[in-house]
């Protein structure tokens, strides 16, 4: 089938210097169908980039293509100047995701599964999963199963991962699914700090992040 | 080294507070076996002579079975994602999962199987043999297994086409180590099939992580 050309996106002019993370000419095909082409992204130490678009426009892939889970149909994406592709484990090591499904395990607990996650980065944490918990205001289901717990709740048990694993790059799948206001805004508020230490995030929401941050809108796929 | 040891207790764990599945196999396993009384007829040198492939023919089944879960809840929940994106050796991680899942799934087979041995009265020098065969056989039936597994683990029916990838990668396995019961059975040494049993083990354990993390990294896109 013939697609017209699409306009180039371009998020922010390429040429930014400093910029850690970078992308260019990203293309995403899913089955047939073309999600996006020719994306540029560029994101520097401290900056935050807010995805946005509506359903199936592709949030959840570019945040797969950026974390390395998932192979761009064009293009490449850098870290440092280097492929992330070459990098693998040095490129992980940077990371924290946190995509829309949680990634615990139902049947252990929160304290549980912030320690696996801990072991697994294998990286000395920056807090306990006891302390981290408090922070998310979940001590008092620190060893309830995951699975008693509410969705919001256990949103909160993956984010208070990104408490725990040091990492420079947050990337973030619609992290306010099914939070409280309360939650909300405490999650902009690790946002806030982690950008103000010079960390680095990448979020998809339909939210109006309270955190300065740059906008992408991702067009409709199919014509 | 953390990690790998964290990913074999967090799997060991797991199986414990779901300990109820764990009987699912096994189960499968005997009743399997005990079918086949019941429609050859309970003569006993019939069924002797048919002992050591139905025994493992069941065993095989049981481990196909158990397979399902291998990456499966991992893929449905999202910690696939992580064990991905884990800056460590993803080929060690699965070794673990592996092991693990071989500890739950296959192990029990291995303690039962001497109780079906006398069920079809096998001789003791086969039973004994029975059991090294299981030993060396099951864990490359979980090895191939989760390549088969890892790379259908996106996919949404992935069952049947699961079953059609492993059976034919399971059929030396399965000659080998019915060969070397059957052998014993009538007197002869088995060390020929045990040692060729025993290298595809040593081929398997060393090359298939590999495979399953590449695989892995296919199937969970």
């Amino acid at each position: 089938m013939p697609m017209a050309p699409r306009p180039h996106l371009r998020l922010v002019a390429p040429d930014s210097a400093g910029a850690w993370l970078s992308a260019e000419a990203l293309g995403c095909e899913r089955g047939e169908r073309e999600l996006f082409t020719a994306l540029d992204v560029a994101l520097a130490p401290g900056e935050i980039l807010q995805v946005e678009g509506d359903n199936g426009t592709g949030k959840t892939s570019l945040l797969r293509i950026l974390a390395g889970l998932l192979e761009p149909s064009a293009g490449q994406v850098r870290w440092k100047g280097a492929d992330i592709r070459e990098l693998r484990e040095a490129y992980r090591a940077q990371l924290a995701y946190v995509g829309h499904k949680d990634g615990l395990k139902a049947e252990l607990t929160p304290r549980e599964n912030l320690a696996f996650a801990i072991a697994l980065s294998g990286r000395a944490p920056k807090q306990t999963p006891d302390a981290v918990l408090e922070h998310m205001g979940l001590s008092a289901h620190a060893d309830d199963p995951v699975a008693q717990l509410s969705a919001g709740q256990r949103r909160r048990v993956a984010l208070a991962r990104l408490l725990s694993i040091p990492a420079t790059l947050w990337l973030l799948d619609e992290p306010f699914t099914a939070l409280d206001q309360h939650s909300i805004v405490r999650v902009e508020e690790m946002l806030r700090t982690h950008v103000q230490a010079g960390g680095m995030a990448v979020v998809s929401t339909h939210r109006a992040l309270q955190v300065p941050c740059r906008r992408v809108r991702l067009a409709t796929g199919s014509p | 080294m953390t990690a790998v040891r964290a990913m074999l207790q967090r799997d060991l764990r797991l199986a414990w507070r779901r300990r109820g599945d764990l009987l699912l196999p096994v189960l499968f396993f005997v009743l399997v076996a005990s079918l086949f009384p019941l429609a050859v007829g309970a003569e006993p040198q019939r069924l002797q002579s048919l002992a050591p492939g139905i025994v493992w023919v069941a065993a095989l089944l049981a481990a196909l079975l158990a397979l399902e879960t291998l990456f499966r809840d991992d893929f449905a929940d999202g910690s696939l994602d992580q064990l991905l994106l884990s800056p460590g050796s993803l080929s060690a991680l699965v070794g673990a999962k592996v092991l693990a899942h071989w500890l739950v799934s296959a192990l029990p087979l291995v303690l039962l199987a001497p109780l079906l041995a006398v069920l079809f009265r096998l001789p003791d020098e086969a039973m004994s043999v029975l059991v090294v065969s299981l030993l060396l056989g099951t864990p490359v039936l979980s090895l191939l297994g989760a390549v088969c597994v890892a790379l259908t683990v996106g996919l949404r029916r992935g069952g049947f086409l699961l079953t059609l990838l492993v059976l034919p990668l399971y059929v030396p396995v399965l000659i080998f180590a019915a060969g070397s019961v059957a052998t014993a059975a009538v007197g002869a040494s088995p060390a020929a099939h045990l040692y060729f049993l025993a290298a595809l083990l040593v081929l398997a354990a060393t090359l298939t992580p590999f495979a399953i993390a590449a695989a892995l990294r296919i199937g969970a896109e």
